[in-house]
């Protein structure tokens, strides 16, 4: 189990789109533009799911943080609380 | 019953000669465009595939061919084949009728150019479609759209010539005021110096009598026209140029121009004669000057007289141009759509080969299977319509090429369909991705 923080975010999201693209379909009334109306509620569920998906895990364990000038090091060491 | 048997024996032979043109059809990768002139419908039926299609056989009776072919086109079913692919336009069967409906087109795009060149106040946009959309005309009514739009035409070309002559005269005439109405302050003033010149340089010359020639000029050749009269006359004649107070119209554009008076004193003929010249080569409009106050007062009331007069007609003529042009807004709509219903129908009757016996045309289109039924209820309205004992009738066939593909669309949906369109037609029955770039492209492209 990694961070809270993390887990919080992961699963709400995660349930956001997933109601998306698997509860509402099943709400759509019946029509001739059924078929056309789920498809795009389960596409863009799974496109905006993975763009998020893939920034964050991408960011989740960095290789190096921020490059800071040794005076913004010191400051922040000595300055901030 | 005599008439049926008839028509299902042509059906047998015509069956054989079919065959002959299924061969070569190049439409596989034709989408299923309507060529008549229905719209698209939403149908039920699925966007993720093409709906089926299937090769329909119509036999249309030679009466109600017309209103069978006309019912089709408002529903928009059904795309025809042509079975005379090895005839040209000028052999086909209604050729002379295509030929009056496009010279009925010729007519009508004279009158929309009347409309839009005189109509005050004038259009905004173009014409507005009628609505309801009427349906293609019957033969007598034809005929009725044909007389009554050539009498509107003739009265429109006549009503507008003789306006254009009609105001033409009245730019001269006003012309011939503004002249003489601001010349007078020049001659006034001009009147003693010829007198004193005459007695001291002039003694020898014979003419010494002073001669006038005045016009209006178009204001953009004042300064070429007095440059050239001052080289070809030297110092023998004294120009003046006033502007006119109201602009007036010229005759040949129509636009309002302000013209230049100017007024050319000269002593002596040969002078004369070359200023005649210049003045005629710029294009001016000169009118006799008078010599005398009297004379002057005289032609001066004499015109005011003749502009009132051809104010009034003016006027008249104007009021019964703008009558023609408003009946001619309030019909011209429903002309246009009904002939060119009318012409549509004409050259799809002409792509259907007639039978041996000459009794019925026969079409080959292809047509949802799902609307199957809708077809036959058509063509037996169309029979209906035209009084015909003997309905009209369609017969399956085995298509040996693939048919055409045809999806459901609605507005929202048409447009993702013709950009995958633009990359290429999906065949028939062939997935169709156009459902899914309704999410993938607004992705891809603007995220």
């Amino acid at each position: 189990m990694a961070e809270l923080g993390f887990v919080i975010a992961m699963s709400v999201v995660t349930l956001f789109w997933a109601l998306i693209g698997g509860v509402v379909p099943l709400f759509i009334p019946k029509g001739p533009n059924r078929g056309v109306i789920v498809t795009m509620l389960v596409l863009t569920a799974i496109c905006c799911y993975l763009f998020w998906l893939i920034a964050i895990l991408a960011q989740l364990n960095p290789l190096f943080g921020p490059a800071l000038s040794t005076n913004t090091i010191w400051y922040l060491r000595y300055h901030w609380p | 019953m005599g008439d049926e048997r008839q028509l299902s024996r042509e059906a047998a032979v015509t069956y054989r000669c079919v065959r002959r043109y299924e061969a070569g059809q190049p439409d596989t990768q034709q989408r299923g465009v309507q060529r008549n002139s229905g719209g698209r419908q939403a149908t039920m039926g699925s966007m993720f595939r093409s709906e089926e299609v299937c090769l329909v056989q119509l036999f249309l009776q030679s009466g109600s061919a017309y209103n069978c072919v006309s019912e089709l086109g408002e529903l928009g079913l059904v795309e025809f084949r042509d079975l005379n692919p090895n005839v040209n336009a000028f052999q086909r069967k209604f050729v002379g009728e295509v030929r009056r409906c496009e010279e009925l087109e010729k007519t009508f795009t004279f009158l929309e150019q009347e409309i839009n060149r005189s109509l005050s106040p004038p259009l905004h946009g173009p014409l507005p479609p009628p609505c309801p959309t009427p349906l293609a005309p019957q033969p007598r009514e034809l005929i009725t759209i044909e007389e009554e739009s050539e009498r509107l035409a003739r009265e429109l070309k006549e009503v507008s010539r003789n306006r254009d002559s009609l105001r033409a005269q009245l730019t001269q005439l006003c012309q011939y005021r503004g002249v003489l109405t601001r010349t007078h302050s020049l001659t006034a003033s001009q009147a003693p110096p010829p007198v004193l010149e005459s007695q001291g340089l002039f003694d020898n010359r014979q003419d010494v009598h002073l001669s006038f020639v005045a016009g209006v000029v178009h204001p953009w050749k004042v300064p070429s026209f007095e440059r050239l009269l001052w080289r070809a006359c030297r110092g023998y004649i004294i120009v003046d140029f006033r502007e006119m107070e109201d602009p007036l119209q010229h005759p040949g554009t129509g636009e309002m121009v302000q013209w230049t008076v100017f007024l050319i004193s000269y002593w002596g003929d040969q002078i004369g004669q070359k200023v005649k010249k210049i003045c005629d080569c710029f294009r001016t409009q000169t009118f006799a000057y008078p010599e005398s106050t009297a004379e002057r007062e005289e032609i001066l009331q004499g015109l005011e007289g003749r502009i009132e007069d051809i104010k009034s007609v003016l006027s008249q003529t104007e009021a019964f141009l703008q009558q023609l042009l408003m009946r001619a807004v309030a019909v011209l709509p429903q002309w246009k759509v009904r002939v060119q219903k009318c012409k549509a129908v004409q050259m799809v009757l002409n792509l259907c080969s007639p039978s041996v016996t000459d009794k019925c045309l026969i079409a080959e289109a292809w047509c949802p299977v799902a609307k199957l039924p809708e077809l036959q209820s058509a063509l037996r309205e169309g029979g209906r319509k035209s009084g015909s004992g003997v309905d009209s009738f369609y017969n399956r066939l085995p298509s040996s090429t693939p048919p055409p593909t045809l999806f459901p669309l609605n507005s929202f949906t048409a447009g993702f369909q013709n950009i995958v369109d633009a990359y290429g037609v999906a065949s028939y029955r062939e997935v169709n991705p156009a459902v899914y770039t309704i999410i993938t492209f607004p992705f891809l492209f603007a995220v």
